[in-house]
């Protein structure tokens, strides 16, 4: 059988990476948002007790031995919106057809993910930790790691858009766009979490 | 004019003559409908599964003592191996595998979009399941006593989240990019519009289970501080296979019955973006699934305290029930327009509708502080009525789409016999808990209760009504396969359908369309028919 419809004009793109990409980036970020729900929720439920002087009230939610590294936190903190920058500045390129730039800047990129496993795997080395020796321990650990592998996924987003770019596809446009976004959620959900985890704690 | 070719992709069928061949074809396929089917059917096994234990469960209870069918701790653990395989492993990918089998077809797409991930989807989903059950033999899952067994339970749930997770962003993706030209939003069929709308949802609560679930594991493993031990973790993930979680996978089973009940009435849909927002209110239950807790409706205290309970109560239960109660009611307004005939497809999808709706108005009652139903078998009944209605509603699904999965047309008056004792069945297996919620049965507790009244009735009248459930799935799956063994038998619009999907060949082409075609209305194939035999 067959059925008459009107023929279709020729199908402009409908920037099927980019959405996937938002949906993507809209899971992941309520994956963070679920965790650091979890993690208010404990901390708020955390035992207090009054200080020295009687002037303040402490939560007992981190332990007293535990300091956090916040060189090397602020550092990651700042270096998120550079990475951010950078993939944006391939998506500046990408719509000049500069090849040369969108490559520089995409790995550019993958380095600052580089860098930021680093700063964190630096926190994990100077707070000498066990994963075992508590609850605050053992969320820091899972909170932490699952932004790290957030991160490693967008690494692994620029490194598959930089092979592309040096393999001469001149097109990606849409992914190079779907890429930035993806750092820019990266951004926005490390903000959040240096808040809670690093600053507040 | 575009002429749709109907038969395109003949040649796909290619002779794959060794049985390893087909299987391989099967395996690493990404034709969206063979994903779907493959979805669909183990979603059914697991449906038989489901109705099988929860008929063990009836009986189990029909004694306060328990007639030692299940003994010790394994009730724990069986009760929540049944839970999580009707929310996760029933329910949502039953739901996900029709969505990619047919979204693409309706919406007018060559192909699913991103289908490496629909076909990831499937096969996390399917690993995960394969290691929830592999624990629970082990026991392990929440209550069980091998603490590595346990720890592999969280990790096949986190996998098959993540599975249903990429299944939706595909089938998301396919509704908001890969429509036919000039097929608005407001234009895309209501079963892919509930696809659309479930699959958003999923996409924004299920990974907060996941978070949940990797605190869960990485505590568990190490440390058992945080969360607790083996039987300490189901307080934590309780949430993930209840109310209104539930409600975020009903919500294309409603896309069911708005979509076949217009072509049962032979009409347009009166009021049809009515039914668009019924469905996506039905959905606004996922609110109130991620903030992880029971928003009871509490009229004790002063009027701030009055109105705190209320306003919550009412957006996350009265709304969902609001949005159940408008899209079925639109949907069979289509009934009082047209001229309705008969139908097995219509008959399943509307009983399963009416039971969703009876189990969304007694999740709306439980959450009635007053009541006192919270933790009482009333809730298990909630659940029993959704799944086992959803079940019906998916049921009538595929028998209004096995022309276009499998080629074939079902045995209508077969098929109408068992939808009527597919509703007897959920109506036996969820009423009578319904009324021992009121006694104080306990939900989910196989023994140690007792209460004044009835006991053995209510529990053996569930039993036996999961027990029918579970043969008529059976008999359903029975029907189809000697339909499908006997061949394809189907013509191209056996129900004189209205959308894109009953353009092409039955079984659908593997491109599905030769060529685009430009859509100018909301049921583009009733628009080129030569006789419009149907109302406008």
């Amino acid at each position: 059988m067959s059925l008459a419809l009107p023929a279709a004009p020729q199908q402009s793109s409908r920037r099927q990476l980019l959405v996937s990409t938002a949906l993507v980036a809209a899971a992941a970020a309520m994956l963070m948002a679920g965790m650091l729900a979890m993690w208010m929720k404990f901390r708020a439920g955390a035992p207090t007790r009054e200080s020295s002087d009687g002037l303040k009230i402490i939560k007992d939610w981190m332990p007293k031995n535990i300091t956090i590294p916040e060189v090397a936190a602020n550092t990651m903190f700042a270096t998120f919106p550079f990475a951010a920058m950078m993939a944006q500045w391939a998506v500046y390129s990408a719509k000049r057809r500069d090849s040369g730039h969108r490559s520089l800047a995409l790995v550019i990129t993958f380095g600052l993910g580089i860098a930021i496993i680093n700063a964190q795997i630096a926190i994990y080395l100077q707070m000498e930790m066990g994963i075992a020796d508590g609850a605050f321990q053992t969320m820091f650990y899972a909170i932490t790691g699952t932004m790290m592998f957030l991160v490693i996924a967008g690494m692994a987003f620029s490194a598959v858009a930089f092979f592309r770019s040096v393999g001469g596809r001149d097109d990606d446009q849409q992914l190079i766009s779907a890429h930035a976004l993806y750092w820019y959620f990266l951004t926005a959900a490390f903000t959040a979490m240096w808040f809670f985890v690093y600053v507040q704690k | 004019m575009t002429t749709i070719d109907t038969h395109v992709g003949a040649e796909a069928k290619a002779s794959s003559s060794s049985f390893i061949g087909a299987v391989g074809q099967w395996v690493t396929s990404s034709d969206h409908k063979k994903i779907g089917r493959l979805f669909i059917g183990w979603s059914l096994i697991h449906a038989i599964e489901v109705a099988v234990l929860a008929a063990i469960f009836g009986f189990e209870r029909m004694s306060p003592q328990g007639l030692e069918i299940i003994t010790g701790d394994s009730a724990l653990q069986l009760s929540w191996y049944a839970r999580h395989l009707m929310g996760l492993g029933l329910l949502a990918p039953l739901f996900l595998g029709l969505a990619i089998a047919i979204v693409p077809l309706q919406v007018g797409a060559r192909a699913i979009a991103l289908p490496r991930l629909a076909q990831f989807s499937l096969w996390s989903w399917l690993f995960g399941s394969g290691l929830v059950l592999v624990s629970v033999i082990g026991n392990g899952g929440p209550g069980g006593g091998n603490g590595d067994m346990v720890d592999l339970f969280l990790m096949g749930a986190a996998l098959v989240a993540t599975g249903l997770i990429a299944g939706s962003v595909s089938v998301a993706t396919t509704v908001m990019t890969a429509r036919a030209p000039g097929m608005a939003m407001d234009m895309v069929p209501p079963f892919s519009w509930s696809a659309l709308v479930g699959s958003v949802t999923t996409i924004l609560s299920l990974p907060v289970a996941i978070g949940t679930f990797i605190y869960l594991y990485v505590d568990h493993t190490h440390a058992q501080v945080a969360f607790g031990s083996n039987k300490d973790i189901e307080k934590w993930m309780g949430w993930v296979y209840g109310q209104p979680q539930t409600f975020i996978f009903i919500v294309m089973a409603l896309g069911v019955l708005a979509e076949i009940a217009p072509v049962t009435a032979r009409v347009r849909q009166p009021l049809r973006p009515v039914v668009l927002i019924g469905l996506a209110l039905a959905s606004s239950g996922v609110l109130g699934a991620v903030t992880q807790s029971n928003h009871v409706l509490n009229l004790d205290g002063s009027n701030s305290d009055k109105l705190s309970s209320t306003l919550p109560f009412l957006l996350f239960n009265g709304l969902p029930l609001l949005g159940v109660l408008v899209s079925v009611a639109v949907a069979l307004l289509a009934l009082k327009e047209g001229t309705p005939r008969v139908s097995a497809s219509f008959a399943f999808a509307v009983l399963g509708a009416l039971m969703i709706l009876a189990g969304v108005a007694g999740s709306f009652v439980q959450h009635i502080e007053s009541a006192n139903l919270i933790n009482t078998s009333f809730g298990e009944a909630v659940t029993m009525y959704l799944v086992f209605g959803a079940v019906l509603s998916a049921l009538g699904g595929l028998t209004h789409w096995a022309p276009k999965l499998w080629g074939v047309v079902l045995d209508d008056k077969k098929v109408l016999g068992l939808a009527g004792l597919g509703v007897i069945g959920t109506v036996l297996s969820s009423l009578p808990l319904y009324i021992a919620g009121f006694s104080k049965q306990p939900a989910f507790a196989l023994f140690g209760f007792d209460y004044d009244g009835p006991v053995a009735l209510w529990n053996l009248l569930a039993g036996a009504g999961a027990a029918i459930v579970a043969l008529v799935v059976i008999a359903f799956v029975g029907l189809l396969l000697q339909a499908v063994k006997a061949g394809a038998s189907a013509s191209d619009d056996p129900w004189d359908a209205q959308t894109l999907e009953w353009s092409v060949s039955s079984p659908a082409p593997t491109n599905n369309f030769a060529a685009l075609a430009t859509v100018n209305s909301s049921e583009p194939l009733l628009d080129a028919k030569p006789s419009q035999g149907v109302s406008a």
